[in-house]
């Protein structure tokens, strides 16, 4: 009896999460991928075929048969989108790279920081991170546009005479990026540096080594778990970015997330929509595979 | 406390062959996956007994009480506790509880609320909860930290909160994992004798988990010594330091001088051993049965040899010459390590008797060390 | 780590620091301008404050999001504590591997994606867009997010408390809800907050999963932003933002207070 409860509760609290991601999360990529496969038509839902259950077995077979790989020929033979993936892949990269750059500093400021003021510090990271992603897009506006503060300082301080065309072109877009997803990957590295033993770097130091080659040595190889799991959590989202491009970006700002809500809202092709996300998802598979390994790797780390 | 000590010296269950086991454990294998933890191991402990496993780290002993708590599974071979077979009881049906070596205690809920968490599950009636608490706050002397939730708590606290937890419900069977192994030494001193002072007053049977071997002699009636999986030997604590039954139990326990060789002869209920490395005949009472020529060891511990300058009278047996090489001063006694000409040290013990002597023994000092028949240990396994 | 701070680590975190909250004081500033220009300071005015009180359509809008965000979170955090124990207490279990990618992979899904797939998925089942969808698509990412956080808390869980409880008597259930549920609480809450939070501020899953009557305060925010910046916005920007430093601050002094108190006890009890 006692068994036969034990084993019900086991089995709920897996499976009621289980089927709700299966139901919500991992079906509706096979309806993508379904509806990638059909064309695009006016009426409500606007695709065809459309699975047709009362049809019974035969119907499916008929939808079935309708099926084929137009939208991703449609992909293929035009450029605009193999540059949107390509550009996307591209600015992600920069923008992991320069988030990189920034945000370790400040990381290992916050490490080395006395234990007194780190959680103050930890807290100053993470408050940008809980306003809102679209508040803290909306703000780079005022500041980048041609008449904004940046110009109206640059010129103030005599820096320049013109003003910088800044809004509306892919340098905002890094910008944007960079300022966006830089909690996303402070916070990473952070933990792996306040979890590592400072001793080390004094063995090193006393063992003949410099500052500096004691923490290229040392201290960011025993980071790097912190800093891979924050370059993916800034890369992966960054390719699919919609709504940094759509409000920093101009029109020589080509990204997928961009093209497919495109596809989407103002052509409604949600066949060709389609499409676009299952070749992004079979883009940053691989990256997303790798993010997850290396989080099921550090959980296990800390058993 | 005088009446406990000499119902304790009379208190031998195991030595009555018309005593009732009160837990069994019959032919008990744990397999995790290709790892055996518990090799076919059979034991019995008896009512109020104080029962120790004494291992190192890895030999099954955890396991083998967490199979008495119920939270593993013997893969084959059966429990029984007091007559019952605790196959498929789980351990919240169990009359059966633990200590856990990391306390374990509840760190939302005050002292009071720990000790009386297992009385409610029982559905015990408020009142007689409030007077089981009292009553054990008072037997492990914390009345007055009732409110304190367990990080209030010095370790010491936080061990006897953690016994009067596990004793509130009065279990059949107490088991302790390393009960004090997160005390500092002084404490753990004083808290083993708390420990058997409580075991007597409440009658019960505690089945400890240790790797302290002095630990385990202090308190224990009988001492299991285990090693991967299985028990070497069961006896009291006497008896393991004192007629270890293997080469590995008298390694084990205590310290050690190890010799191994053949029996050249076994005359008159003593048996000579021929060391021909070190160029030493030992002749030792005949405690097991061998015969010439057959491979033995011989286990004597420092204690029970003696070092001098003088030559001694019968240096043909039990005898060696050699350097002393190394003095270990510890306050109470003194160890030397004699070094022979083979190499060999032995290690030899000495009780420091008086403040001062004339003209004690120094390195490099040439000495004699010698002991007598009995003694050290004939062993044959 | 230990702490010795060069001047280096400073000056690194000044700027960091000042590029990570100018930006967010700007906006906060602006939306004390008398003028309709955000760039151009012309006096301090509330009058941004009191025409926003006005816009019906910003209210509706924010009721909107706090029905959603309060109902997402709430089951966000059932299932995503749910989702943490399956993750960290059964380590074999047929399709674990899937599981888990479906835990993790949400919370780095570009969120079109993930929007794009959801609205299909209530075209194909054929339920009409509106709030209710836009809930279950929020629920369906947050609790990603809450099964990570949980998780990280049950990871460094003692077992033996579990087992003690058990021991003493109680019931798996029992423990649970009397020993694992109160120690892990306060990762739980943290979870349910983070969960609250990205459904307050997602933009693009909302878009795409809501329907007529559920518009969110961000599609509202982010509609009124594509035809250009106003004091307005600023003004419920300045709000939300308020609202959350409040909020964290609350949290985090809270967390900070019971720390000290404890590291005091602890020290107080050592002393015995």
């Amino acid at each position: 009896m006692q068994k036969l409860i034990a084993s019900i509760t086991s089995r709920l609290v897996i499976s009621v999460p289980y089927l709700w991601m299966l139901i919500f999360f991992f079906i509706p990529f096979i309806i993508v991928f379904k509806i990638s496969l059909s064309q695009v038509t006016m009426a409500i839902p606007p695709y065809t075929p459309t699975i047709d259950i009362a049809a019974g077995w035969q119907g499916l077979i008929n939808s079935v048969s309708q099926f084929n790989w137009d939208n991703y020929t449609f992909l293929a033979s035009d450029p605009l989108y193999y540059k949107a993936y390509l550009s996307s892949v591209i600015i992600a990269g920069i923008s992991t790279f320069l988030t990189l750059l920034v945000g370790y500093p400040i990381a290992y400021g916050m490490a080395r920081a006395p234990a007194t003021v780190r959680s103050t510090l930890l807290m100053l990271v993470i408050l940008p991170f809980w306003t809102s992603f679209l508040i803290r897009v909306y703000a780079w506006i005022g500041i980048l546009k041609p008449e904004g503060l940046l110009n109206q300082f640059l010129i103030w301080a005599n820096v320049i005479h013109t003003p910088l065309n800044i809004l509306n072109t892919n340098t905002a877009v890094l910008i944007g990026i960079v300022y966006s997803y830089l909690p996303f990957l402070v916070l990473p590295i952070y933990s792996t540096l306040e979890k590592m033993d400072y001793s080390l770097v004094e063995a090193a130091e006393d063992l003949g080594c410099p500052p500096i080659t004691a923490f290229w040595k040392i201290t960011f190889p025993l980071s790097l778990p912190g800093v891979v799991a924050g370059c993916f959590l800034v890369f992966i989202p960054a390719v699919g970015e919609f709504v940094i491009p759509d409000l920093l970006g101009g029109s020589e700002t080509l990204m997928i997330g961009k093209t497919l809500w495109n596809e989407f809202s103002a052509n409604r092709d949600w066949p060709l929509s389609s499409a676009v996300a299952v070749v992004l998802l079979a883009l940053l598979v691989v990256p997303i595979v790798l993010f997850q390994r290396s989080e099921a790797k550090a959980q296990e780390s800390e058993k | 406390m005088k009446s406990l000590g000499s119902f304790r010296r009379k208190f031998a269950p195991w030595n009555d062959p018309e005593a009732k086991p009160y837990i069994s454990i019959e032919n008990v294998t744990k397999k995790f996956g290709n790892f055996t933890a518990v090799d076919d191991l059979s034991l019995t402990i008896y009512n109020r007994e104080f029962f120790a496993l004494l291992g190192a780290s890895g030999c099954g002993k955890s396991t083998l009480l967490r199979m008495l708590a119920g939270f593993e599974e013997p893969t084959s071979g059966r429990i029984l506790l007091d007559g019952q077979d605790m196959r498929g009881i789980p351990p919240y049906k169990r009359p059966v509880n633990m200590m856990f070596q990391s306390y374990a205690l509840f760190p939302h809920m005050t002292v009071e609320g720990n000790i009386a968490f297992g009385l409610k599950q029982d559905g015990m009636p408020a009142n007689e909860i409030a007077a089981r608490v009292a009553e054990m706050l008072k037997l492990v002397k914390l009345e007055q930290f009732a409110k304190r939730k367990p990080h209030q708590l010095s370790g010491g606290q936080r061990q006897r909160v953690a016994l009067a937890r596990c004793v509130a419900k009065r279990p059949k069977v107490l088991l302790l994992d390393e009960p004090l192994g997160a005390l500092d030494k002084k404490l753990r001193e004083e808290t083993q004798f708390e420990l058997m002072d409580l075991q007597m007053k409440l009658g019960l049977t505690f089945v400890v988990v240790t790797h302290d071997q002095e630990e385990a002699m202090t308190m224990a009636d009988r001492i299991a010594v285990m090693d991967k999986g299985k028990v070497m030997q069961v006896a009291t604590p006497a008896e393991v330091y004192e007629a270890p039954n293997s080469k590995f139990v008298a390694d084990f326990i205590g310290n050690v001088n190890m010799f191994e060789g053949p029996v050249s002869t076994v005359v008159d209920g003593k048996v000579d051993i021929d060391i021909a490395a070190d160029k030493i005949t030992i002749r030792t009472d005949a405690t097991r049965d061998c015969s010439s020529g057959q491979e033995v060891g011989f286990a004597i511990r420092p204690e029970k040899i003696r070092v001098s300058r003088k030559e001694p009278a019968n240096s043909a047996i039990n005898s060696a010459h050699g350097e002393l090489y190394d003095i270990a001063y510890f306050g109470d006694m003194t160890v030397f390590h004699v070094r022979l000409e083979s190499g060999r040290i032995i290690k030899a013990a000495s009780l420091n008797a008086v403040r001062t002597v004339e003209d004690p023994l120094g390195y490099d000092d040439m000495v004699w060390v010698n002991f007598d028949t009995d003694a050290g240990i004939l062993l044959t396994a | 780590m230990n702490t010795t701070w060069s001047r280096f680590n400073i000056v690194s975190l000044v700027i960091g620091f000042a590029f990570l909250y100018l930006p967010i004081v700007l906006l906060v500033v602006f939306s004390f301008n008398e003028s309709r220009l955000v760039t151009v300071w012309a006096g301090f005015s509330t009058k941004w404050y009191v025409s926003l009180f006005n816009n019906k359509s910003f209210i509706d809008a924010a009721w909107v999001t706090i029905r959603v965000g309060l109902i997402s979170a709430t089951c966000a955090t059932v299932l995503g504590t749910l989702g943490a124990l399956a993750l960290t207490r059964y380590t074999r279990f047929r399709g674990r591997m899937l599981f888990s990618a479906m835990i993790y992979a949400p919370l780095v899904m570009p969120e079109v994606i993930t929007g794009l797939s959801l609205l299909l998925l209530f075209v194909a089942i054929g339920f009409d867009r509106g709030i209710w969808t836009v809930t279950l698509a929020h629920i369906t990412f947050t609790m990603c997010f809450v099964a990570v956080v949980v998780q990280s808390r049950l990871v460094s869980f003692d077992r033996s408390l579990e087992e003690a409880a058990m021991d003493l008597g109680a019931t798996p259930v029992t423990t649970f809800f009397k020993v694992t549920l109160p120690v892990i609480l306060p990762a739980v809450v943290s979870g349910w907050m983070l969960a609250f939070t990205l459904s307050l501020d997602d933009l693009v899953i909302s878009s795409f999963t809501s329907g007529p009557g559920a518009t969110t305060l961000p599609m509202r925010i982010y509609s009124q932003v594509r035809l250009g910046v106003t004091p307005e916005i600023n003004a419920a920007c300045t709000i939300l933002i308020a609202i959350v430093a409040v909020g964290v601050v609350i949290a985090s002094i809270a967390n900070k207070r019971r720390e000290v108190q404890k590291a005091r006890d602890e020290q107080a009890a050592a002393r015995h």
